[in-house]
């Protein structure tokens, strides 16, 4: 958001009197880096993960505090969340691209694994038994499935307001926005999951705001395990306690890669797990 | 959308509803009735409280869970967010003072009495495809909460899109320090009530828990009873 709120700062104002003008100052701005922009091609993307190749990337976005992306992602593709300052707060929907009235169930996710506390070798499951993403890899380890996204009245008490279109847009208008462009809706938005901001469960049902590592870099690993439209808002979580609307920039890195194989250790880990895995494998089969 | 109070609303479960109870319940809401009803074991039922109306919900033989959403009945694309509301009051479990809350941010219904302690909206609702993750492909036909909801919001036009995190009412779902979370032995009993006042009109939808897995229902789902007052 700041990116683009911030005018680019002009000598002096062009004289744009004519269209081939126009065309002209409008073309010189081609080719302008920001901090928050995807790259395309995606191959060109730098600093991927080790052993990948660069015709393998699908997908290189950074945004910003309050920016959002959604894509469609193949079965098998490895999708990198980067908390690349140590303040990002990736709110994450995730839907079955080929028939979005399957999502993510939240409630499903923590009661099946009988834990509510996200990690390494945990999946995210849709509504319909079958797993959406799995989670292969995880250096933070401080995540919310409780507290789900901001909305416009809830920003507006922290920070004054919280329109859309205003300094601190709120999780839910996001969302709704990724979604409208994918045909889907407000009433499509269930609850979410946020990546890098902890809430922890106290003995008496009473919530505290961990917040996060703070290391720069510290990354989660989604494996798609069906073909997943993936939703992602980089705004406050909703109990960060900080008076200022704070959110540092959260790169979003999707490579190709595999369907996981029979004896892969994410899917046999628990009868749970195996038996969401099969529900997913015998939905590909027809 | 339209359903008066005093009558059963034609979303009722006509097909398996059992006669409404003419005896007041055992410590009487208070307010005039204008609404009472036994919802049979399994079955799902909606009504449209308004507001400052007050739906008391009892647990009439005990350890009942009962499934419920709130939708608002003038916008049902607004409806109750189980987020919103454990974030508006920093804390997961639900009792007197708790003030359910929509996905917009807008108070629906206050929890303004409660007899069983507190209840569950983070276990979400059973369904026949997470049974079968839970306890095996065996318990794939089971009655389910979801086809409760989904059958019973049919009635409004509304489906699947329109399902949402629940409320479990006198269901027991403990977070240990290390995350660790599960539906286990319930803290209700028979006589165990909630009263819930609207804030706005409400579209209050429920599933009557038929699990029979897990220790939510005692593994023997019973009816319960739901009664709506307002002030004299």
């Amino acid at each position: 958001m700041t990116q683009q709120q911030t005018p680019v700062p002009q000598q002096q104002q062009p004289n744009l009197s004519t269209p081939l003008r126009a065309r002209d100052h409008a073309r010189a701005q081609g080719r302008t880096l920001v901090r928050a922009m995807p790259t395309i091609p995606a191959s060109d993307a730098v600093d991927v993960p080790p052993g990948v190749a660069p015709a393998d990337v699908v997908w290189d976005e950074t945004l910003d505090a309050g920016d959002y992306c959604a894509r469609v992602l193949k079965r098998g593709t490895r999708a990198r969340l980067i908390d690349l300052d140590g303040d990002a707060c990736a709110n994450v929907l995730l839907y079955n691209a080929d028939r979005p009235v399957e999502r993510l169930n939240v409630a499903d996710t923590v009661k099946v694994q009988w834990n509510a506390y996200l990690g390494p070798g945990n999946l995210l499951l849709s509504d319909m038994g079958r797993v959406l993403a799995s989670i292969t890899a995880d250096t933070s380890g401080r995540h919310d499935t409780f507290c789900g996204a901001s909305n416009e009245r809830s920003n507006a008490r922290k920070y004054g307001h919280g329109e859309n279109h205003g300094p601190h847009p709120n999780a839910r208008d996001r969302f709704a926005l990724a979604l409208a462009k994918f045909g889907l809706g407000r009433k499509d938005i269930p609850a979410n999951v946020n990546f890098f901001k902890h809430v922890k469960v106290e003995p008496d049902g009473s919530l505290t705001f961990v917040g996060g590592v703070g290391a720069k870099g510290e990354y989660v690993e989604l494996r798609a395990e069906m073909n997943v439209l993936l939703v992602v808002a980089n705004t406050p979580h909703v109990l960060d306690p900080r008076p200022t609307y704070t959110a540092s920039p959260l790169r979003v890195l999707a490579h190709r890669g595999p369907v996981t194989p029979p004896d892969d250790p994410v899917r046999t880990a628990t009868p749970e797990a195996l038996r969401a895995f099969e529900n997913t494998e015998d939905y590909y089969l027809s | 959308m339209t359903a008066a109070a005093p009558a059963p609303p034609a979303a009722t479960s006509a097909a398996t509803s059992a006669p409404v109870t003419k005896q007041p319940p055992a410590e009487a809401p208070p307010g005039r009735i204008v609404y009472d009803f036994v919802i049979p074991a399994r079955a799902p039922w909606s009504h449209v409280v308004r507001r400052d109306q007050t739906l008391r919900v009892i647990d009439l033989e005990g350890n009942q869970a009962v499934d419920c959403i709130l939708y608002s009945a003038a916008d049902p694309a607004e409806r109750y967010s189980s987020c919103e509301t454990i974030a508006a009051q920093r804390n997961i479990f639900l009792t007197t003072g708790t003030v359910l809350m929509s996905n917009e941010g807008n108070a629906m219904m206050t929890l303004t009495a409660d007899t069983c302690g507190r209840h569950d909206t983070t276990g979400g609702a059973c369904s026949c495809e997470s049974n079968t993750l839970r306890y095996g492909h065996h318990t794939k036909h089971q009655h389910a909460c979801v086809d409760n909801f989904l059958h019973e919001l049919g009635k409004f036009g509304l489906g699947k899109r329109d399902m949402v995190s629940n409320i479990n009412w006198f269901m027991n779902v403990p977070v240990e320090a290390d995350g660790a979370l599960g539906i286990v032995d319930g803290i209700s009993g028979s006589g165990k009530y909630l009263d819930l006042r609207a804030e706005m009109d409400t579209l209050v939808v429920i599933s009557n828990c038929p699990q029979i897995n897990n220790p939510c229902n005692g593994f023997n789902p019973t009816p319960v009873r739901v009664v709506v007052t307002e002030a004299n």
